[in-house]
Formats: structure tokens, C-alpha cells, sequence
């Protein structure tokens, strides 16, 4: 069987300011993050003919979580488009960019601009990271969140965090082992200009920062930023600007299980699992192959979650593979998020790690580049959303 | 946590209200096949075991233990105090069936994996939201 997203490459990239708080709007970081893409792409806007996003625009989201609907980029630049689509349901964030290597294969367009935009620290301003529901008028919830929100488990941290707590108790993994994770992102943000915390965190820092939701505390948990990440989405035969595409082997969009956060009949794993196994059926390539992972860290457990399931580790051993940090380190067997994740570079909401993916591939990354990879992993989403990409060069 | 704290409440709807509403009996409901026996949530029109269509609401113990939990720290929200414990509760006749929950009536420190915890009702409104605290 031919894995037909192998018809699709990642021809340009871009990327907007990053910042805490821009007050700038997200169809104005939008534009800077597509135009730097489609240019690098070496096409011209007239040639973009395909536009996708996740989550789409409006809906009953937190503020600043949804960047601009495609209809509003779409009419910005004036594109004529042979295929479009935006939404929340798929797989994770990387839904669009997978949709959009499908639509390509399908002959329904040849390059199509693919984008994520927050700006939920402007939109959060000098307060509070809010929590989910609160805003409702009449105290009322609805659909999957009337068996969460009552509880006052009105964030995904409390969510995520009674999946780590159970991995705690099942394989011994320790909050020091998260803190592996958070450590390495703090240290590959500093070769990263755009990252939001650079300075260096150390293990008592860590251990020592206030508790969120246990076994979290304030730097398992990403941080809110503003920005936009862009990217084109080719056929494989466009040859590309002065950087080569990154070619597309594999895409995961599985979930086999009961696609809630209480039902999931394992409490140890999500759907990561099964978009993961996916990923590997359609491709002859191994775990072993991989030269540079870019694993969401929305929560540093999901990202060792994600080691799991991508077979990087074995089952409930996530814990000793990054411990003490040398193993997923820039100079290590597995360089990890090495552009600080979103734990350290901000929370673009995993185009981030996407970008950082290409820019790796390409040999781009400068101080922080992990070598000369040529295969990289992707991966986006946690609890019952996951989608996942396997890229080459 | 007091009974009268802030929270937000489930709209209730035809489909979930002998759950939602179980508690002003004491009883926590689930919908059950009458075809396999399988216990249903949250609430379905057909049983996603055997596809029957017979499905009638009926209490369970009320017993059940802690499958993982978190103690809350965060002041997501200003008018409710912390720490509290934010648990999944597997219910004793069919595991498989979790609920999200708080447990109370302890210190936050106490919960842990496998707990043993019953079932206790906090009405807010037209509501009655299953809590979980320690077995006697």
C-alpha cells in the first residue's frame, strides 16, 4: 500500500514575532507568518491554492486560542482556493497539516498555506491564566465538559495531571523526571532568539516553583504567548525555494479507544497510542531511525507520554529515558524539542515544534542545531485528540 | 469545601436526569441494558455493547475507588478554596465506568490510588452532584 501523504512535502515555513504580551491582532501575525512561508516556499501568493487551521475562527473558545477563521486569511491575501477547511475535531493540532497533505495527494490543490495563531498572553493580559466555563452566564455546562467542569477541573492541567499521577503510580516515575523534560527545554531555548524563557532553570528550580495541580507544578505547564506559525504544504514535485522541501513519510490520526478524558480505558496513555501505531504501520522506517523529536509539551508528562507511544521508550519506562536529561539532550541519542518546546518557547500550540521540525531537517537551527538529521518526528495533542508526522530530507 | 460553594452545574437534560438528579434519593443512577446488563455513560440512546435500544436507569452502590487523582493548587477560579482533590472514581459494579469527581470529607494529603470512597450528593440548584469521600 502506497502512505499517499508521501505525495506531499513541506515546501516553506514561516513564523511571526513571538512574544508574551504583542498587542498585535492574530490576523496581523497571521500575515507575517504566511507571507515569510509562501516565500520561502519560493512561490507567490497567486500560487497558494489550498488553506486550512486548526481550530478555525469564533466558537465558545478560551480568549485568544483561536487565531483568524481561513475565510478572513483567506480574503486578506485575496487567494483563490481549490480546497479550504478549518476545525477543532481531528487529529490534535497537526489535523490541517495532515487534511492538507491528503487534499494535495487528491489533486484538489497544489500548495496550500497551513497555519496556527494564538494570542492568549494578550488576551489573558495581566491576569490569571483563566480557567474553563467560568465565564458562562448562567453557571451552566454542557456536552463532554458537564462531567469535568463541575469539579472545578477547569483546566487541561488537572486533566493531564490525574494521567501522570497515575503513571507515577504505576511505573514509579518521578516529578525529577519531568523535570528532565523541562530542564531540556529550558536549555535548547536558549539557542532559540524567539523563545520566551531562556535564562537557565535548574533542578531546584524545578522542585521548587509553586504546585499547579499535582504532580505539576508551574514549569511542567507551558507558557502563553502570542504568535503565528505558517506553513506550505506542496506537492512533491514542486522543487521548492532555496531551501528544500521536507518531504512527508507518515501521518498518525488514529483513536481507538473512548475519546474522552474520564472513559479512556487507559490511564496510563491517550489517544497518542494509537495515532503513534498508525504512524509506524505506513512506513517501513523505525523508531531507531530518528534523528531529532519535536513532542507536544503542552504538560512535560505528555511529552514523555509521547515518548512512549512513539516507541522511543518502552511502556512505563518514559521515566529513566530521559532522566538526568543526557539521552534527549542536543548532543544526545535523541535530541528533544530543541527549540525549547512549548514549556520554554511558548505555546504555539504545536506548529511550533512543527517549524522547528523543518528548520532541524534543513540544518537551520545554528547553535542549536542537533547535527544533520535526516528524519524527524512530529507529534501534537494530548488526552483524546493526537495526530503525529514523520518528516524526512 | 462547604455546601454552598460556587460551581458550575450541568444544564439538565431529559437524557441525564436520573443522574443528575439521582442524588435527591440518595441513589447514584446509571442508565443499564436490560439486553447485556452493561452499564451505560454517560447516557446513550443504545447500549455500545449490544446495540439494544432497552436501556432503564438503575442505582448502583454507590461505592468505588480512586483510579488516580490530583490535589488542585490553582486558584482557577477566586471563590472556591484550595488545595482540593480532583479524583476518577471507578464505580464498583463495572470498573470500566469512571466518574471525574472531588473527594471530600478527608485531607487532600490522604487520597491516594485504590482508595476505597462512597458516593455523597452536594445539591446546587436542581442538581445533585455525586462527590466521593473515604468509606467509613
Amino acid at each position: 500500500m502506497e502512505s499517499i501523504e508521501r505525495r506531499a512535502s513541506i515546501s516553506g515555513i514561516g513564523q511571526s514575532a513571538i512574544g508574551r504580551r504583542l498587542n498585535r491582532s492574530d490576523l496581523d501575525l497571521t500575515i507575517e507568518a504566511a507571507l515569510e512561508a509562501i516565500a520561502d516556499a519560493g512561490l507567490t501568493r497567486d500560487e497558494i491554492d489550498g488553506i486550512a487551521s486548526y481550530p478555525g475562527g469564533g466558537g465558545a473558545l478560551p480568549p485568544g486560542f483561536s487565531g483568524p477563521g481561513t475565510p478572513e486569511v483567506q480574503d486578506a491575501l485575496r487567494l483563490k482556493v481549490g480546497w479550504h477547511m478549518g476545525g477543532l475535531e481531528g487529529p490534535a493540532q497537526l489535523a490541517p497539516v495532515i487534511n492538507a497533505c491528503l487534499a494535495v495527494a487528491a489533486g484538489l490543490a497544489n500548495h496550500v498555506l497551513v497555519y496556527r495563531t494564538v494570542t492568549e498572553a494578550t488576551a489573558q493580559g495581566s491576569g490569571r491564566r483563566g480557567g474553563m466555563g467560568l465565564g458562562a452566564p448562567d453557571r451552566r455546562v454542557r456536552g463532554i465538559f458537564q462531567w469535568m467542569l463541575p469539579y472545578h477541573a477547569y483546566s487541561a492541567a488537572n486533566w493531564v495531571a490525574l494521567y501522570a499521577q497515575r503513571h507515577m503510580h504505576e511505573f514509579g516515575t518521578t516529578r525529577e523526571q519531568l523535570g528532565a523534560i523541562a530542564i531540556n527545554a529550558r536549555r535548547n531555548a536558549g539557542g532559540n532568539p524567539k523563545a520566551i524563557f531562556r535564562e537557565p532553570l535548574t533542578m531546584d528550580d524545578y522542585l521548587n516553583a509553586r504546585m499547579i495541580t499535582t504532580p505539576f507544578g508551574l514549569y511542567d505547564c507551558d507558557v502563553p504567548c502570542d504568535g503565528s506559525t505558517a506553513v506550505i504544504v506542496s506537492r512533491v514535485e514542486h522543487a521548492g525555494g532555496s531551501n528544500a522541501p521536507v518531504k512527508v513519510n507518515a501521518v498518525g490520526t488514529a483513536i481507538r479507544g473512548r475519546p474522552t478524558w474520564d472513559q479512556w480505558d487507559d490511564l496510563t496513555t491517550m489517544a497518542m497510542r494509537d495515532a503513534a501505531a498508525q504512524m509506524w504501520s505506513r512506513t517501513d522506517l523505525k523508531p531507531a531511525d530518528v534523528e531529532v523529536a519535536e513532542l507536544y509539551d503542552g504538560f512535560s508528562w505528555l511529552t514523555l507520554a509521547w515518548l512512549e507511544a512513539l516507541g522511543f521508550a518502552a511502556k512505563g519506562e518514559g521515566g529513566p529515558f530521559v532522566e538526568g536529561g543526557k539521552r534527549i539532550a542536543i548532543d544526545g541519542e535523541l535530541p528533544l524539542n530543541t527549540s525549547g518546546g512549548q514549556l520554554s518557547a511558548g505555546r504555539l500550540h504545536g506548529f511550533g515544534l512543527l517549524h522547528e521540525a523543518c528548520v532541524q531537517l534543513r540544518g537551520l537551527g545554528g547553535e542549536r542545531q542537533a547535527g544533520a538529521p535526516k528524519v524527524a518526528v512530529v507529534a501534537a495533542g494530548g488526552g483524546p485528540i493526537a495526530g503525529c508526522l514523520l518528516l524526512t530530507r | 469545601m462547604s455546601e454552598t460553594e460556587f460551581r458550575l452545574i450541568p444544564e439538565v437534560t431529559p437524557e441525564t436526569e436520573h443522574f443528575w438528579r439521582g442524588g435527591e434519593r440518595g441513589e447514584l443512577v446509571f442508565l443499564r441494558c436490560e439486553s447485556c446488563r452493561n452499564y451505560i455513560h454517560p447516557p446513550s440512546p443504545v447500549c455500545p455493547e449490544c446495540l439494544s435500544r432497552e436501556l432503564s436507569p438503575e442505582p448502583v452502590s454507590g461505592h468505588g475507588t480512586v483510579a488516580t487523582y490530583t490535589v488542585n493548587h490553582q486558584p482557577w477560579n477566586p471563590s472556591v478554596k484550595v488545595p482540593y482533590v480532583i479524583a476518577l472514581v471507578e464505580i464498583d459494579e463495572q470498573p470500566s465506568v469512571r466518574l471525574m469527581t472531588n473527594i471530600v470529607g478527608c485531607d487532600p494529603e490522604d487520597v491516594h490510588v485504590g482508595m476505597r470512597v462512597r458516593v455523597k450528593f452536594e445539591e446546587q440548584d436542581d442538581v445533585y452532584l455525586p462527590l466521593f469521600e473515604p468509606e467509613a
